[in-house]
């Protein structure tokens, strides 16, 4: 066996007490990282979602600049990739994956879920988008378009999914309480 | 008289560039294509959320980027990519982009796994 | 930026796998298949140098659409694929 193929927490153990004698990195600093990374959720992105529904101003700066209006939500955007934000209609409908790895918007949405980052995931969403949504238990009309967006690159890629009729005069606190993580990946629509 | 044809099998190994592609790389490959996506809730361990935020700050503070975390969970051979859970590839990875840039030796890397 | 949006595209038809240790952002599925400029993404550091901690030039990054029938034998004409793709990896058909 090679130095690399050591245990996972043996290694992070190991490489941790390295860096923090080496002074390249502080267990203050991982602290906060993962404070601010456990900071973000779906709640952001799902109050994100609750404006665009209601501010048609809000909705025009969300998918022309999604990392603008994430910070328009006190959102901290800074050293994160560029935010990208596609909508949902009646005749498109949005599905993200990554297929080399697992790129996903983060900032606004926090961690990937486990299926997000599976092999089944990245590999059929590409290819049988409908059989996938089918085990989210979504189902789509023939007539609408499917969008599979494979996030390859430098965007991270988040979806304004369709309001669902039965939600008029809904305040935007009762509206963002029913979008969900796989809503703004587009596995799901929200529903009342 | 109807031609026969002999009906197409949905998936089919030969039709993918398996020959080709890095097994990272997974999109509408075959032998995934039946597998069933498990969509329950995996809530992330004391140890997954350590390596995230350790590969965090070693991005904000330039000192390893994302795309090279990449090309070391790439690295990683196939049959260990699909054993090994999703952190795991992450800080082997983040261990051999350390090494590969002389900020940490084997032999330090050593003496600190004994030292455990 | 050499492409605009409605421009027909075709994926290069490399692998560079084949060859060596390399990181491209460019899944194998696409490769040699024709696709169509959806919108330019802006200009982005290239991640096939970024991963090996060379020094990276820019390259434009184009969204790119296929209909699904273009890559699946059994993809529907109506879905499509819409994907992040750098420059150095199209061309003209």
């Amino acid at each position: 066996m090679t130095l690399i193929e050591t245990d996972g927490e043996d290694l992070l153990a190991a490489i941790r007490k390295l860096l923090v004698a080496k002074n390249l990195v502080t267990e203050a600093e991982i602290a906060e990282r993962q404070q601010a990374t456990d900071n973000a959720s779906p709640g952001q992105g799902a109050k994100m979602v609750a404006r665009a529904w209601t501010d048609p101003a809000y909705k025009a700066l969300m998918l022309e600049d999604g990392t603008k209006a994430a910070e328009a939500m006190n959102i901290p955007m800074r050293g994160m990739p560029p935010l990208g934000v596609l909508e949902n209609s009646d005749e498109v409908h949005n599905l993200i994956v990554c297929t080399l790895c697992s790129c996903y918007p983060r900032a606004v949405l926090g961690y990937p879920p486990f299926w997000y980052k599976s092999a089944a995931y990245r590999s059929r969403a590409v290819r049988d988008p409908r059989g996938l949504l089918g085990e989210f238990r979504t189902t789509l009309p023939d007539t609408v378009k499917i969008h599979v967006v494979d996030s390859t690159a430098d965007y991270r890629w988040m979806v304004l999914p369709k309001r669902p009729a039965g939600t008029e005069g809904w305040s935007v606190e009762q509206l963002a309480a029913i979008v969900r993580e796989g809503d703004m990946v587009g596995v799901t629509v929200p529903s009342v | 008289m109807a031609i026969y044809r002999r009906p197409r099998p949905r998936y089919s190994p030969a039709m993918d560039n398996d020959d080709k592609r890095s097994h990272h790389d997974m999109g509408g490959v075959s032998k995934f294509m039946c597998e069933a996506v498990d969509i329950e809730p995996h809530a992330l361990t004391a140890f997954d959320r350590d390596v995230d935020a350790l590969r965090g700050v070693l991005g904000a503070k330039q000192i390893m980027t994302v795309d090279e975390l990449r090309r070391g969970i790439e690295a990683i051979p196939e049959a260990e990519y699909h054993r090994l859970t999703y952190y795991r590839r992450w800080i082997r990875s983040i261990t051999d982009n350390l090494l590969r840039k002389g900020l940490i030796t084997e032999a330090e890397l050593r003496a600190a796994l004994d030292a455990k | 930026m050499t492409y605009a949006p409605g421009d027909p595209v075709v994926v290069k038809n490399d692998w560079p796998e084949t060859r060596g240790p390399v990181h491209i952002r460019t899944p194998h599925y696409l490769r040699g298949h024709k696709g169509q400029i959806l919108r330019y993404l802006g200009d982005h550091p290239n991640p096939e140098d970024l991963a090996f901690a060379r020094p990276a030039a820019k390259h434009p990054l184009y969204h790119v659409t296929f209909p699904m029938n273009e890559l699946w034998p059994e993809g529907r004409a109506n879905d499509e694929l819409v994907v992040e793709l750098y420059e150095h990896w199209l061309e003209r058909p």
